[in-house]
């Protein structure tokens, strides 16, 4: 066979052509750039609607006149300049940090689990946060203490207890078996859901502050929430996207990428760790919204390949401008009104997630 | 946790110190896992430039054998080293720059063109945030190129043949550029045609300096392309040498357990193993 075959050097037009074949594999700057001025765009739109329409031009000079410290100008309502600032643009700015951490978080979960249908709830954050905040909403325990506001606190709290204890369950001598995670996670959930569902029987009968939370909204969002929910969020995403590329040798299997000189129980950790911290960051100031970390990162996947150094910032970007979108649709749809945004991104979450599944069915037979 | 993210931030390694005139050396290996012994006392040593086969009947313990040299488990006694070094005492990253493994049939990420996969081969070489360079893409199509998976470059892995997928997982290995290749059947489910293929490469490999061992089961195919073969029996190596002097029917009776006739390969002299079952 090819021991016959005397073997010569490739011809260098035979190498120009596999290079220029190759040329796909190169990093796509300009759909991360597409993807922010997406982002932008969606921001903008959501900034300008609302129960009162602000024209681009006005919001942009206010914009101007807020980022150069001038006088607001002379031109705009002053009322606008407050519900650009005080009102629509920290619920923007939380809701597309929120998106972006979940989505983020759920594509390193995708990752980790090496299954497409894992997303940032997986292992017990939102039943441990749901248990947490509900234990502050429904206990009579003060919402604020010297200040600060305990929501947050105690439902970021829960998801990080509920995430350690189902790792250090699943944890043994010889590293920790993913399966056994996620079983651990399921255990803990069903555990933390039947506490909540517990403390909301036994409560007062108005549980519609909890209901609320549970389903996740930006009401009242404020720059403080996003500035807390950014000093988790930014180093906890900065260690998933520098694992990206270790993530891309860990899709083979756990002992192959060990025999590549992957550290694989440390990464796995870090994983975990940077997933769990941001995930509790996002949910505990905007409570349980579901489906951004199943879908974005699976859009990006379905639509643009394989590679996590692409995935993990795409799914970002995706993320951020599909809840930025779903809250402005939860804030007008019934105007004056409000729905919570987890019923937005559902409604058009679970639609995407059955074509997905109907779409897999059809590729297996 | 925070020794991990230092970790993060480690540049590429420089080589590892290692004697290249060394090759593998296995001495009295005893290993088990939990209460059942696998490996009871092995001896074995394997010179750059040889390419060794180790033949044994099922759950003899040459997949453990293989775990032992790559480092990723530990010797109960004995020691292990790859060039001169105690391997399993090396860091992951370091062990990956001196010894490449294939598995056994293995998982390549779906999706996945097959030269970004034999990039992860550079693994080893880079460090947490640093991304391949143009010089690691061209390793990587030499080692694609070494296993004639050249033309496969840009096709999906789960597109691929069985035979064009392990010559990929082996040019993945070839991209570590580590002083020694170890396989774990690396025949198991190709054809006639992709049998000797693969086996001529690793042979090449073996002459370009590596010091290459498969677990191999096909004992003639290890004696047309092999130097040396170890037969392992009851955790232990029973013989070792040339193919010409070790293949015998006493020695495969005393492995196996299996009556066998060894024939004259027409061509070239080299043994040819067949069953002797009425």
């Amino acid at each position: 066979m090819a021991r016959q075959t005397r073997r010569r050097p490739p011809a260098p037009a035979a190498a120009a052509d596999l290079a220029s074949r190759l040329v796909g594999l190169r990093y796509p700057w300009w759909r991360l750039l597409a993807g922010g001025l997406a982002l932008a765009a969606a921001a903008m739109l959501a900034a300008s609607r609302g129960s009162v329409d602000i024209p681009l031009g006005a919001l942009l000079d206010i914009l101007a006149a807020r980022m150069t410290g001038a006088a607001s100008p002379p031109d705009v309502p002053a009322s606008w300049d407050t519900i650009l600032w005080h009102l629509r643009l920290p619920r923007v700015a939380l809701a597309a940090l929120v998106g972006g951490g979940l989505a983020i978080a759920g594509a390193a979960y995708q990752g980790l689990f090496k299954n497409p249908l894992a997303d940032p709830y997986l292992v017990g954050v939102a039943s441990g946060a749901g248990l947490g905040a509900t234990l502050v909403l429904l206990t009579g325990f003060p919402l604020v203490v010297g200040g600060v506001a305990m929501l947050p606190i105690a439902a970021f709290a829960g998801g990080i207890a509920a995430v350690s204890a189902a790792y250090s369950i699943a944890r043994s001598a010889a590293g920790t078996p993913l399966a056994t995670l996620i079983l651990a996670g399921v255990a803990i959930s069903a555990l933390a859901g039947s506490v909540t569902s517990l403390l909301m029987i036994r409560s007062d009968p108005d549980l519609r502050p909890v209901i609320s939370w549970l389903l996740g909204s930006f009401i009242a969002a404020e720059w403080s929430d996003s500035a807390a929910a950014l000093m988790y969020l930014a180093p906890s995403l900065a260690v998933i996207i520098a694992l990206a590329r270790i993530l891309n040798v860990m899709q083979l299997s756990e002992e192959h990428a060990a025999m590549l000189g992957v550290e694989v129980e440390k990464a796995k950790l870090l994983l975990i760790a940077a997933a769990t911290l941001a995930t509790a960051a996002a949910v505990s100031f905007s409570g349980l919204i579901g489906f951004v970390g199943l879908v974005a990162p699976h859009a990006v996947r379905l639509l643009w390949g394989v590679d996590y150094r692409f995935i993990l910032p795409m799914s970002g970007l995706v993320g951020a401008a599909f809840l930025v979108l779903a809250d402005l649709v939860a804030r007008t749809v019934v105007s004056p009104g409000e729905l919570p945004v987890g019923i937005v991104t559902a409604f058009c979450g679970a639609p995407f997630f059955l074509y997905v599944l109907m779409r897999r069915r059809r590729s297996i037979t | 946790m925070i020794r991990s993210l230092l970790e993060l931030a480690r540049p590429r390694l420089p080589r590892p110190e290692h004697d290249p005139a060394s090759g593998i050396a296995i001495d009295d290996v005893w290993a088990s896992y939990g209460d059942r012994r696998v490996l009871s006392g092995v001896n074995l040593h394997a010179k750059p430039g040889s390419f060794t086969a180790i033949a044994g009947p099922n759950g003899v313990g040459k997949s453990t054998l293989l775990k032992l040299m790559a480092g990723t488990m530990k010797p109960a006694r004995g020691s292990v080293r790859v060039g001169g070094v105690d391997i399993a005492s090396l860091p992951a990253r370091r062990r990956a720059a001196l010894v490449a493994v294939v598995p056994q049939d293995p998982d390549l990420p779906p999706a996945t063109a097959a030269v970004e996969v034999v990039l992860m081969g550079r693994n080893p070489h880079l460090g947490t945030l640093s991304w391949e360079s143009a010089e690691d893409l061209s390793i990587a199509l030499e080692a694609m190129r070494m296993t004639d998976s050249e033309r496969l470059a840009d096709r999906h892995v789960d597109r691929l043949s069985g035979g064009e997928r392990q010559r990929v997982a082996v040019a993945l290995a070839l991209a570590q550029q580590t002083p020694a290749l170890l396989l774990d059947e690396p025949t198991a489910n190709l054809d006639l045609a992709y049998q000797p293929a693969i086996m001529d490469t690793l042979r090449r490999q073996a002459l370009s300096g590596k010091t290459v061992i498969a677990a191999v089961h096909d004992l003639t195919l290890a004696a047309q392309f092999c130097d040396r073969i170890a037969l392992m029996c009851d955790g232990t190596v029973l013989a070792e040498g040339a193919p010409a002097e070790l293949i015998t029917p006493e020695n495969i009776a005393k492995a196996y357990g299996a009556r066998v006739s060894v024939l004259s390969h027409p061509e070239t002299g080299k043994p040819i193993v067949v069953s002797s079952w009425r």
